[in-house]
């Protein structure tokens, strides 16, 4: 196969990323607009802290495995 | 084995947000984008067929375990661990680690060095076209059916989790799957299990992370779990003495023999959707790793399936009942275990991401059949025995067009299952007593010369019909039960294990009878092929770390500490 194709993590990390992003502010969001019916252990704030944890992990990968990069 | 079969719809059981569905739409965006961008890698039968063989053994690897990680199996298995307690790990650990070692130790080299395309590639190399026919178009059939069951399953599921409508979930998903595979062949569809691999980690693993964090612990989790069923439900080995000391009905032996060394041997060794995906590893090392690597996150798949399951058990408010009972009822069954720990815990964005992997799951899964169909329908029958002489360009063509017609067969299959339920659970059942016997034909095949092409045949071609002949006896006279599971007490899953027990034994009695009185192949004939006349190439001089061997050791260590630890 000729060229060089785009590594798989790329994808992946592009995933994580876009993820992260909506989940972490879907959370902060939550953090001020506490919901009417809130899911178990709410307190906790899941969803900021995951969703950071996935948009974290999501740049550093499409930061390595960035299109282009040796 | 799993039967979504309710026809009448309770409530759906989660409202999606407008975060949620952007995650959702991302995902369909992503998969369709891969497989535009990777049109244009897949312009030889190699590279469409067999991803250009150049994976590495990571990728190879997490794809292997992709394509058994459907969304099926995580809300299937949650739930049999609702019902059977921790029993179901089973189906994790011995059910499949063994083999999976197995097939990267033993017989992965064989595959490898012969170059196939495809399982039942291998077993025209070793004994000749009729056994290569009657694998392959078993094999053709029963996967495109499996698509179609499947489809029908996500549609199903969809439409109780989310209360789509049927049509929808069926013709975008299949649509999808259709453009993906088309376009990009199998890269494509590895390039997006590997996705679903990742998306199903992060969009489940918050589960038992605030499951066990509600439980207090998974000392107080086993505590409540004791209270609200036994404590059977929270012990691996200790109640398979017998058949009725433990939640599911079956003894240690059925286990071991049964489950451990026939039919997760047959699946992971033999099943070519699954050991496609190795077969496109960049060289022998990569190849042996990947099923390793697989292994490795196969141990650790129960954190996700099996614990949600008993977290249900031990924290739901309400009791889940069988299926049969909650289309009647209107209440919830045991495989709405997954997602109803999904909406306990996850808020807008986390709930969207635990749903996309879920349909991850049935659109790699689905991807999965269909590629593997196009391979053996390309390959092993279409260019055999229809049109031998065509150039490598028209079998790509005809490629890309089998894998839209799969789809649409599968589409048509959905239907047809969706207006007959019972058909759902045969085909599943089938399909699983398929691969023992074959197991038993590539297991001798590798090991042993003196098999002869017609013992092949023969042994596969019993074996397979012994299978479907004690299922419809039991399936006729229910009395049956207690002369194929040695036992009246056996539930479903003990008889599945026995039965392909029986039919392994059937096809390696048969295969060595008939291979003592009919004519072997010469040596010169099986090497690449078979054990003692087939030089190994070494996997280098690598570090020790580098050596398959050596990582092999690691998780066959890890699985044996596993098992002693819940004991």
């Amino acid at each position: 196969m000729s060229g060089r194709v785009i590594s798989i993590w790329f994808f992946i990390g592009l995933s994580l990323l876009v993820n992260g992003i909506l989940i972490c502010g879907a959370g902060i969001w939550e953090v001020f607009n506490t919901p009417a019916n809130p899911v178990v252990l709410f307190n906790l704030h899941a969803s900021v802290w995951w969703g950071a944890i996935l948009l974290i992990c999501g740049l550093a990968y499409c930061v390595k495995f960035a299109p282009g990069r040796a | 084995m799993m039967p979504f079969l309710a026809m009448e719809i309770p409530t759906r059981l989660v409202h999606l947000s407008g975060v949620d569905v952007a995650i959702i739409a991302f995902y369909f965006a992503l998969v369709l984008a891969i497989g535009f961008y990777l049109r244009g890698r897949a312009n030889t039968g190699e590279d469409f067929f067999m991803a250009g063989r150049e994976m590495t053994a990571w990728v190879a690897g997490l794809s292997f375990l992709s394509a058994n990680l459907g969304a099926l199996e995580l809300m299937g298995w949650a739930g049999s661990a609702y019902q059977y307690g921790i029993l179901a790990t089973h189906w994790y650990w011995i059910g499949a680690i063994p083999a999976m070692l197995f097939l990267a130790l033993v017989m992965m080299p064989f595959y490898y060095i012969s170059k196939t395309h495809s399982v039942p590639g291998y077993l025209k190399l070793r004994f000749g076209e009729p056994a290569r026919a009657l694998s392959a178009i078993s094999f053709a059939f029963m996967t495109v059916l499996m698509s179609g069951v499947n489809m029908f399953a996500m549609a199903k599921v969809m439409q109780i989790v989310l209360g789509w409508d049927l049509n929808f979930s069926i013709w975008i998903s299949s649509l999808t799957v259709a453009i993906y595979v088309a376009l990009g062949g199998l890269r494509s569809a590895i390039f997006n299990e590997v996705l679903q691999f990742f998306l199903i980690w992060a969009g489940a693993l918050l589960i038992p992370i605030l499951g066990l964090k509600e439980a207090h612990g998974w000392g107080h989790l086993k505590v409540l779990i004791t209270q609200r069923a036994s404590a059977q439900y929270v012990h691996l080995w200790s109640g398979l003495g017998h058949f009725s000391t433990n939640p599911m009905g079956i003894h240690w032996t059925g286990i071991v023999f049964g489950l451990g060394a026939v039919i997760s041997m047959g699946y992971w060794t033999t099943d070519f959707l699954v050991v496609q995906r190795i077969l496109a590893a960049k060289d022998l090392r990569s190849a042996e790793l990947a099923p390793i690597i697989g292994a490795g996150f196969k141990m650790m798949v129960p954190l996700i399936v099996i614990l949600p399951g008993l977290l249900g058990l031990a924290l739901l408010p309400m009791k889940l009942v069988p299926e049969s009972v909650a289309a009647v009822t209107g209440g919830h069954s045991y495989n709405d275990v997954l997602p109803l720990m999904l909406a306990r815990y996850c808020g807008p964005g986390l709930l969207g991401l635990g749903i996309t992997a879920l349909i991850a799951g049935f659109m790699s899964g689905m991807a999965g059949n269909v590629s593997a169909f196009t391979t053996v329908w390309t390959y092993d029958i279409y260019r055999p025995l229809i049109n031998p002489k065509a150039t490598d360009h028209h079998y790509v063509s005809m490629g890309r067009w089998t894998t839209i017609i799969g789809v649409l067969i599968s589409v048509g299959t959905a239907y047809l299952v969706m207006h007959s339920a019972s058909i759902m659970d045969y085909v599943q059942e089938l399909f699983s007593f398929f691969i023992a016997p074959l197991f038993g034909t590539v297991l001798l095949g590798m090991l042993w010369k003196r098999a002869s092409g017609w013992g092949g045949f023969w042994g596969l071609l019993c074996g397979t019909v012994s299978s479907i002949s004690m299922w419809a006896w039991v399936k006729a006279d229910p009395y049956a039960l207690r002369y194929v599971a040695l036992s009246a007490d056996a539930k479903a899953l003990a008889q599945d294990m026995y039965q392909a027990l029986w039919s392994f034994i059937i096809c390696v009695i048969v295969t060595v009878v008939v291979s003592l009185l009919t004519q072997r192949k010469t040596d010169a004939e099986l090497t690449g092929l078979v054990y003692g006349l087939t030089p190994i190439p070494s996997v280098g001089d690598v570090p020790l770390y580098e050596k398959p061997l050596f990582w092999a050791a690691i998780v066959i260590i890890v699985f044996f500490i596993l098992n002693i630890i819940f004991w």
